[in-house]
């Protein structure tokens, strides 16, 4: 059995977040609330009046699994990357720089 | 390059102060999200993965450096450091927050640009041949006709909630360096056999789920005709195209349901009564419009640069680079240069700040101060004498943008896929990462020779893959990223879809599978002049079934 964690994006910067504990939110996965399925529609509801209170955007609610440190893991493979906070290619200067490493590698 | 008039800028800084309003409220909560993602999407602001997106319009993809210098401006005050150029010829930001979009607004407004209509269901950014007005082989220069049909469509109140977006393409040359045959409307700019200019029309191609390839609705269509005509074009689709599925929304569903000779008549029929009226083009406003995309006036005649054959001989790198990346130039001893924005390993159309400041320095000393996007993800400098070869060159060497390959293996469309789109299902960036670095070899690439692979992470089709030679469609598949092969495909003048190959491929098998395709391709061909996609249209699909799946 999966748990469920509620994520959204942030109004004014528009980047990922998840609901907390305190019912808060939060740019660390970990930080997230893990939720027992009879507890999701009291926590959608409040993340849903987050969105209506104009402090997050669009807040859905996602799978996750537990891993042995207790922090989630999301189940799909669009929201690993989100929770990760960026693509999962390297990009702009560290793109370039790691391309140099690579060539240099190569002599 | 087209200059603002007043009324251009009094429109387009209205439009920012009108935006900023809008952010200003819909931050301080006046204003809902349904409220403002149709207003915050007519200025081109997305809500991607991971953060906001911005497209900026870069009309027919033409700019000056002082405009590519303030792109990378705003990669740096606003974003992260780079940008991705699209395959509209536009470019996106990543990172951009929502508060501070307004201010980048600001600053691209001040050198006439912006992102208006760059999304939304009108009419959008027009798009043109990448080597317009420099190419040896072009009848004229089309990017007047885009900046007259971008006038025409900027807030034409009649289409600006259109069943769906619509997107017009010109070509001035045979060789179709536009795609115009996958658009809603492609324009190719002609002359009849009286030397008179006009325009070939095509109507109702495009990608996406429902791929189709344009119909052609009328051979010659005088060049003065071409406002009432899109305009007639425009009306039946209005009018008839569908708005109970978003999915079969597009002019190419209407013309499909409807037949090619139908929506013909009908626009013709629409045509008859408005062509006479206020849409009809008067030549003196072509040819003001016309003055200002007129080459430069020191661009002049050369002859063969003969310090550029001593560094050919001298220098096979260089020699390599010369052979794929530069394409004949209208004026002798001119040649107009491909900036390949597809370095081995890299994310296709990503350039830095500090790329594009270079690229504009490189544009302002040695090519007139023109830089041009390609649909293909790559810049382009129009105008460059061949004796100012090996300074660009060199130039552009030093910050990692003289891979010799345009046109190769390794110069692939990818979407931004699963690593930053909403609607993605899988990624297409590490997959042309892992392609590109499997042809690394730039003999192995020149041996294989002309080969467009193009990669998209959805069915939307924004990486093109249904006009790839090998096109790449992302999946998910029971949670998995799972890629499909079409083969054949083309965009240019011989427009094709691909025809899917066979099952698909997991993300450790699609490059295999790739250079399989590849390999089969090598050994079958008749000889090195005999391209893949000829090859694949003489053998057909068994050869290479087999090679993939062990049955023709």
């Amino acid at each position: 059995m999966t748990d469920k964690l509620i994520t959204a994006n942030h109004l004014a910067d528009g980047l990922v977040v998840f609901l907390t504990a305190a019912g808060g939110w939060s740019y660390r996965l970990a930080d997230a609330r893990v939720i027992p399925d009879a507890e999701l529609d009291v926590a959608l509801a409040h993340a849903k009046a987050q969105h209506e209170a104009q402090i997050v955007v669009d807040p859905y609610e996602i799978e996750a699994t537990v891993d042995a440190d207790g922090v989630p893991v999301p189940v799909r493979l669009r929201e690993k990357i989100r929770a990760a906070g960026g693509p999962t290619v390297a990009y702009g200067e560290a793109e370039l720089a790691g391309r140099a490493v690579l060539l240099n590698q190569a002599g | 390059m087209y200059r603002y008039d007043e009324f251009d800028h009094e429109f387009v800084t209205a439009r920012v102060a009108q935006f900023r309003d809008q952010v200003g409220r819909r931050v301080s909560g006046e204003l809902t999200e349904d409220q403002f993602k149709p207003l915050r999407l007519m200025n081109g602001v997305y809500l991607q993965l991971h953060a906001y997106m911005l497209r900026v319009a870069v009309p027919y993809g033409t700019m000056n450096s002082r405009q590519l210098r303030m792109l990378a401006h705003i990669a740096r005050k606003y974003d992260r450091g780079y940008g991705h150029f699209t395959t509209r010829q536009n470019i996106q930001f990543n990172w951009p927050k929502l508060s501070e979009i307004p201010d980048a607004l600001a600053d691209l407004a001040s050198v006439e640009m912006h992102a208006i209509q760059t999304s939304g269901n009108c009419i959008r950014n027009v798009t043109a041949d990448h080597f317009a007005g420099a190419a040896a082989d072009e009848v004229a220069d089309p990017r007047p006709y885009a900046e007259i049909l971008r006038q025409w469509s900027s807030l034409h109140p009649e289409f600006v909630f259109l069943p769906r977006k619509f997107k017009v393409a010109v070509t001035g040359a045979e060789r179709d360096r536009a795609a115009i045959q996958v658009h809603d409307i492609g324009l190719h700019l002609k002359k009849d056999e009286n030397g008179r200019l006009g325009f070939a029309v095509y109507i109702g191609g495009g990608q996406g789920r429902t791929p189709m390839i344009a119909k052609k609705i009328r051979d010659f269509l005088p060049e003065e005709d071409l406002l009432s005509y899109s305009e007639a074009i425009l009306r039946v689709y209005n009018l008839n195209g569908r708005r109970d599925n978003k999915y079969k929304a597009r002019i190419k569903i209407l013309v499909h349901e409807t037949g090619a000779d139908e929506i013909s008549r009908q626009v013709e029929e629409e045509w008859e009564r408005i062509r006479h009226g206020a849409l009809k083009l008067p030549q003196g406003e072509v040819e003001r419009i016309r003055e200002y995309f007129a080459a430069p006036a020191t661009l002049k005649a050369l002859p063969p640069s003969a310090a550029l054959a001593v560094e050919r001989a001298r220098d096979p790198e260089f020699d390599a680079w010369v052979e794929r990346n530069t394409h004949p130039h209208h004026v002798a001893g001119h040649v107009s240069v491909t900036i390949s924005l597809k370095a081995i390993g890299s994310t296709p159309g990503d350039a830095t700040a500090e790329q594009m400041d270079a690229v504009a320095d490189i544009a302002e000393r040695l090519a007139f101060d023109e830089i041009r996007v390609s649909h293909e993800q790559n810049l382009i400098l129009p105008h460059v004498a061949e004796d100012d070869l090996r300074a660009i060159y060199d130039g552009l060497a030093a910050i990692g943008l003289a891979t010799a390959n345009a046109g190769l293996v390794t110069d692939i469309i990818a979407c931004p896929g699963l690593d930053y789109c909403a609607l993605a299902n899988a990624r297409s960036i590490p997959v042309a990462q892992r392609i590109s670095q499997r042809f690394g070899a730039i003999e192995r690439q020149r041996d294989i020779g002309d080969l467009k692979i193009k990669i998209s992470g959805c069915i939307n089709a924004c990486g093109h893959h249904h006009v790839g030679h090998i096109g790449i469609l992302g999946v998910e598949k029971k949670g998995e990223e799972f890629y499909q092969i079409s083969l054949g495909g083309s965009g240019d003048e011989d427009a094709a879809i691909g025809e899917i190959i066979g099952r698909g491929f997991s993300t450790e098998e699609i490059v295999d599978a790739v250079e399989t395709l590849v390999d089969t391709y090598i050994a079958k061909r008749e000889s090195r002049d005999e391209t893949f996609l000829a090859a694949y249209r003489r053998l057909g699909q068994g050869p290479f079934k087999e090679a993939l799946y062990g049955t023709p």
